[in-house]
């Protein structure tokens, strides 16, 4: 909780609940005929709608990526650090939206919303939701709020692919696409830990097939599990060694099985405090998004084929140590844009923290990331 | 604008592809875009270099030549290679020189002359590693590691068959001056070759 709140924050923050009544029809091939989308906005939209960026989130992210709820708020939005007056998306010059996306469960619509049919909620039965179902709704939702043209959409990680995938669904549509700390596919690696998680979820025995709700009740220890093992990929053996190295929790071993070293117990908390905030269909869904990227796939694997209708102008950027996501994705999908003579520029960021970097504001990061950002707003006159 | 940068811009025709390889802050390219209508890319690895270009709406990569050269470029990419006084800070320049030209239809390379006659003069009188404005660096912290002479640099193209389209000789202020052209290997600082191995 901040006694008062920082001059490079976009300050206290009021989501916004928007409903939308024609049908939306998904890759999987089931349609919603209506639902929700909880925003956030920071910034002024500009007379010609010119300066809108939209910000994308990642697997666990959500609507709130700048500013404080309230002055009880422990934490800031999740970007904060690149949101806000001053900051490398700078909410003096543009205007930023930030959405949780469908099948989230932060308030837009998802697997605990209640299913109009059945008035209970989906659960398993909501449909399994693609990253261009997500740009096909952050459309929608562009057209609601009246903006033709993104000067930037903006993402790390799964968000990123989003950003990546609005070049190809929409081309016209957007000026440029930040893709941070992403990857134009997921690896066997990358879905084997998805794997992973998904087993730890649906063999809980309070998982009843997805219908917990109707037991009341969660599958808190699935959960937990399968944010243990994600954490795990988020950091580098760098950064868990700086943080934790070989420390006990005690001074000594004490023969047992209990978190005796303090990266045992760090993640456990880690675990058990996202258990209790998020939920386990909407992990289940989300991770099988990641799984099911690959834009590359229609093509005969040519991500250059692919990008072919793309218009835009890119910035990629990738961090030292991320070996979720490594540098070669990004020069992969760099080299696909190069390939379909694509406008680019592309930095490789030397930073300790592995994939969680595109969230933690290092000089480098933050100052190509800011004189980037200024160039689009000139470039729109913001 | 710098002397070999106004004959290098005068060899890029309006709308070419270009790829600068070690584009420095973006100068050049910032200014054949805005002027010629060029498009392209600069490569460097320079961070402070690489965020000026990104902030000025140069496309730039960071991709070091030594290490991982130019094998994402597909053949024939771009119109104009560029290098400006970076030939002489590559491992290999002559791989370099072949990368080029299988990636554009021509190159503009600049590089110091270290036959110039201050620096023999350095070296044989004082016996001591030449400096020298084009060359202002110590024996062991200069980047530039494969110094040459612009006889040295005639030979290899006529080596690898690669033809030298134009050649332009200026000092170290990159002004033109009529004793480089009089005895270039001796009085000329820096040299701007237009090369190619496509016949005229």
């Amino acid at each position: 909780m901040p006694d008062s709140l920082p001059t490079d924050s976009v300050g206290i923050v009021t989501p916004q609940t928007l409903h939308f009544d024609a049908p939306i029809t998904l890759a999987c091939g089931q349609t919603l005929d209506s639902y929700d989308l909880v925003i956030e906005t920071y910034g002024t939209l500009n007379a010609d709608a010119s300066n809108a960026v939209l910000i994308c989130h990642a697997l666990s992210g959500h609507h709130h990526a700048a500013g404080y709820h309230s002055m009880d708020e422990r934490k800031p939005g999740w970007w904060d650090s690149c949101i806000g007056p001053g900051k490398p998306i700078d909410t003096n010059r543009f205007f930023v939206v930030s959405l949780n996306n469908l099948g989230g469960c932060h308030g837009s619509t998802g697997p605990n919303s209640v299913n109009p049919k059945t008035g209970k909620p989906y659960g398993p039965d909501f449909p399994v939701i693609t990253v261009s179902d997500w740009v096909q709704s952050q459309a929608l939702l562009a057209d609601r709020l009246g903006i033709e043209c993104w000067a930037a959409v903006v993402g790390g990680s799964l968000g990123g692919m989003q950003a990546l995938q609005w070049s190809l669904d929409y081309p016209d549509r957007l000026r440029h696409s930040v893709v941070i700390a992403s990857t134009p596919r997921l690896t066997a690696q990358n879905i084997a830990f998805n794997e992973v998680a998904r087993q730890a979820i649906t063999s809980d025995r309070e998982f009843h097939d997805g219908r917990y709700q109707d037991f009341d009740t969660v599958p808190r220890r699935g959960l937990m599990l399968a944010r243990m093992v994600g954490h795990i990929t988020y950091l580098s053996d760098a950064s868990m060694g700086e943080k934790f190295g070989r420390e006990l929790r005690d001074q000594a071993y004490k023969f047992g099985y209990d978190a005796e070293f303090q990266v045992e117990s760090y993640l456990r908390y880690q675990g058990e405090r996202f258990s209790e905030m998020f939920d386990a269909n909407t992990y289940l869904l989300m991770t099988r998004a990641l799984d099911y990227f690959d834009p590359a796939y229609e093509y005969g694997g040519d991500l250059s084929k692919a990008l072919e209708p793309s218009n835009c102008e890119y910035l990629v950027l990738s961090f030292s140590t991320d070996w979720r996501f490594t540098p070669a994705r990004s020069e992969e999908m760099v080299n696909a844009m190069i390939a379909a003579r694509k406008r680019v520029s592309y930095a490789e960021i030397d930073a300790p923290w592995g994939h969680d970097a595109f969230l933690i504001p290092t000089p480098r990061y933050t100052d190509i990331f800011t004189a980037y950002m200024d160039r689009v707003a000139r470039e729109v006159g913001a | 604008m710098r002397p070999d940068l106004e004959i290098i811009q005068q060899w890029v025709k309006p709308g070419n592809r270009v790829l600068d390889l070690g584009c420095g802050d973006g100068t050049l390219l910032d200014f054949l875009q805005r002027e010629r209508g060029a498009t392209g890319f600069g490569l460097e690895i320079n961070p402070d270099h690489i965020t000026t270009c990104m902030g000025r709406g140069v496309s730039v990569i960071e991709q070091n030549l030594d290490t991982q050269g130019l094998g994402n470029f597909d053949d024939r990419t771009f119109d104009t290679v560029l290098m400006t006084q970076a030939l002489q800070a590559v491992r290999r320049p002559d791989m370099v020189l072949e990368e080029m030209l299988r990636v554009g239809r021509e190159g503009i390379v600049t590089f110091p002359n270290f036959a110039h006659w201050r620096l023999r003069w350095g070296l044989t009188l004082k016996g001591r590693m030449p400096e020298s404005e084009a060359l202002p660096y110590k024996w062991y912290n200069t980047p530039n590691i494969r110094l040459c002479t612009f006889r040295d640099f005639e030979a290899l193209c006529r080596q690898k068959n690669i033809r030298i389209k134009s050649r332009r000789v200026v000092d170290g202020q990159h002004q033109n001056s009529w004793l480089a052209r009089l005895w270039p290997n001796m009085l000329g600082e820096i040299a701007i070759y237009r090369i190619t191995r496509e016949e005229t």
